[in-house]
């Protein structure tokens, strides 16, 4: 019993050590942005892998998520003589919830394993000694220009999800269901606005932000050769991905009470 | 501990100590480098020559002692503060530490560019002469990973000297590469010292290199300076450690009961 209080203390401990230096990376990123310099070229190339890179993977996960949602959806619905309120639950659905969510998780596999390896690898490699040694601060070459790639490819990303996921819910509701064309549309435009799309975008961001500071911190805390590589590797995934369902529980909790579902 | 440097000393290291958790690596060094003198520190594996260097750069806080470049005391300076130092300074990690997505003009432009140069004519006339210097203008568009060991340490040894420091770090220049690729590399810090004129501390533990390039040399052991001297001297010198380390004999004797040749695994 000793022994697993024991346990419990040291995860406590180091959950709040953890935290601390997540907030350390935080407050040296805010440092970065008044005191550091903009690289553009390495903005331009975090944008190229991150925004560009990434869209193939996230079409595909918002066009098959849409897909599943408007088949079950319709499933359910027509027994009860909705099958015209598939267009309402998947745009809602995508908007607000899975759109955000599993391009964050998406994002964290493709985009933040990437960041931690490469990071990682320079740690390992003695090249961020390098940098320090040229005066190039790390936070102000390695993470600030992922910070502003995440921060403007995420939204993008996100839009392109929720965009593809309602196609494919059309082609399933419309094209396989046989659901009336025009009520699938007037549903799924009458109860979806813009703060919907915008509640996405912004949750998108925060997943975003996390993922970027999450994983750019385990790159940066490698030890241990290529064994610490590949431990940060997974940690930084596993780490962000937990974040991203924890925040986005408290993230809803927050848009229900300020942005209500409104379904009139 | 230093007495017959007739300059003023470029570099000053006073008292200087490190532990890393239990283990105390740093136990109080001395060191001077006089301007224009090349200083090669040897000694052991573990005997904390890298952390030394890694000190001398900033890149580690001592727990402590001081180390002051060119008049200013760095020990106390946070990652910002040190900019105008780390600027004076060039750098030859063990490695090389070439930036992996970066092809090898571009390795070599790095500093250049960092340190605010934006001319493109210029950048490439200064990467060009750094790389005839090292004799690789022709793989100028190569990446790092298509180059051989010793090619790297050289592309490394020209962004190292691209910005004409004041002070240039070498750790270990010549580990991992044949005499032949060693001496080279040698011959080429040798040409540089008096190229440019840079004061230089070189870490090592090949003889060779210490006969070919040092003015003066500090031998470490135990995390202390155990002798400092000139090249001469240490050659002359009697003591067993440093008579062990120069001839490279480790005292251990052949265990007959535990040769490998007699007992061979089936």
């Amino acid at each position: 019993m000793n022994h697993l209080f024991q346990r419990l203390g040291q995860l406590c401990l180091w959950f709040v050590g953890y935290q601390g230096q997540l907030v350390a990376l935080v407050g040296a990123i805010g440092v970065a942005l008044v005191r550091g310099r903009m690289r553009w070229s390495q903005l331009g190339r975090q944008l190229v892998t991150i925004g560009f890179g990434s869209q193939l993977v996230v079409i595909i996960t918002g066009a098959f998520t849409g897909a599943v949602l408007a088949a079950q959806a319709y499933v359910m619905f027509n027994q009860v003589g909705l099958g015209t309120a598939v267009g309402m639950t998947v745009s809602l659905a995508l908007c607000r919830e899975l759109g955000p969510v599993l391009t964050g998780l998406m994002l964290a596999g493709r985009v933040g394993a990437a960041m931690t390896a490469e990071i990682g690898t320079m740690k390992v490699t003695e090249q961020i000694d390098a940098l320090r040694a040229m005066a190039v601060h790390p936070v102000d070459y390695l993470v600030v220009p992922r910070v502003f790639a995440m921060i403007i490819s995420v939204p993008l990303l996100i839009a392109e999800a929720i965009s593809f996921g309602l196609a494919a819910a059309y082609g399933v509701g419309v094209g396989i269901y046989g659901i009336n064309r025009a009520h699938f549309l007037s549903h799924l435009l009458n109860s979806t606005d813009l703060i919907d799309i915008g509640i996405g975008m912004v949750k998108g961001s925060v997943f975003g932000l996390l993922i970027v500071v999450i994983c750019c911190h385990q790159g940066l805390t490698v030890e241990n050769g290529a064994v610490g590589v590949g431990k940060n590797t997974t940690s930084g995934v596993v780490f962000a991905s937990l974040a991203i369902l924890i925040s986005n529980f408290f993230l809803t909790l927050l848009v229900n009470i300020f942005f209500p579902l409104s379904l009139a | 501990m230093p007495d017959s440097v007739s300059s003023p000393p470029y570099v000053e290291v006073r008292g200087l100590k490190k532990r890393f958790g239990r283990q105390e690596v740093l136990r109080g060094v001395d060191l001077d480098i006089a301007e224009g003198e090349t200083l090669s520190v040897i000694g052991g594996s573990g005997a904390g020559k890298t952390v030394l260097l890694k000190h001398v750069l900033g890149l580690v806080q001592p727990d402590a002692g001081e180390i002051c470049i060119g008049g200013t005391a760095i020990s106390q300076l946070r990652e910002r503060q040190l900019g105008p130092v780390r600027r004076s300074m060039g750098v030859l990690f063990q490695n090389g530490a070439l930036f992996d997505s970066m092809s090898v003009a571009q390795n070599v432009a790095f500093p250049l560019r960092e340190s605010g140069l934006r001319d493109p004519e210029e950048i490439e006339r200064r990467v060009r002469e750094a790389l005839v210097v090292v004799k690789l203008e022709e793989h100028f568009r190569k990446m790092p990973g298509a180059l051989s060991g010793g090619m790297r340490k050289r592309v490394a040894l020209a962004r190292a000297i691209v910005t004409r420091p004041r002070l240039i770090l070498y750790d270990e220049p010549t580990a991992g590469l044949d005499p032949v690729v060693s001496d080279t590399i040698d011959r080429l810090i040798k040409r540089l010292q008096s190229h440019i004129g840079a004061t230089s501390l070189v870490i090592t533990h090949n003889m060779r290199s210490v006969a070919t390039v040092s003015d003066r040399v500090a031998f470490m052991r135990d995390g202390k300076v155990y002798f400092y001297g000139s090249k001469d001297e240490l050659m002359a010198h009697a003591d067993p450690a440093i008579r062990d380390f120069i001839e490279g004999r480790s005292h251990e004797l052949e265990d007959p009961d535990n040769s490998l040749s007699e007992n061979p695994s089936p």
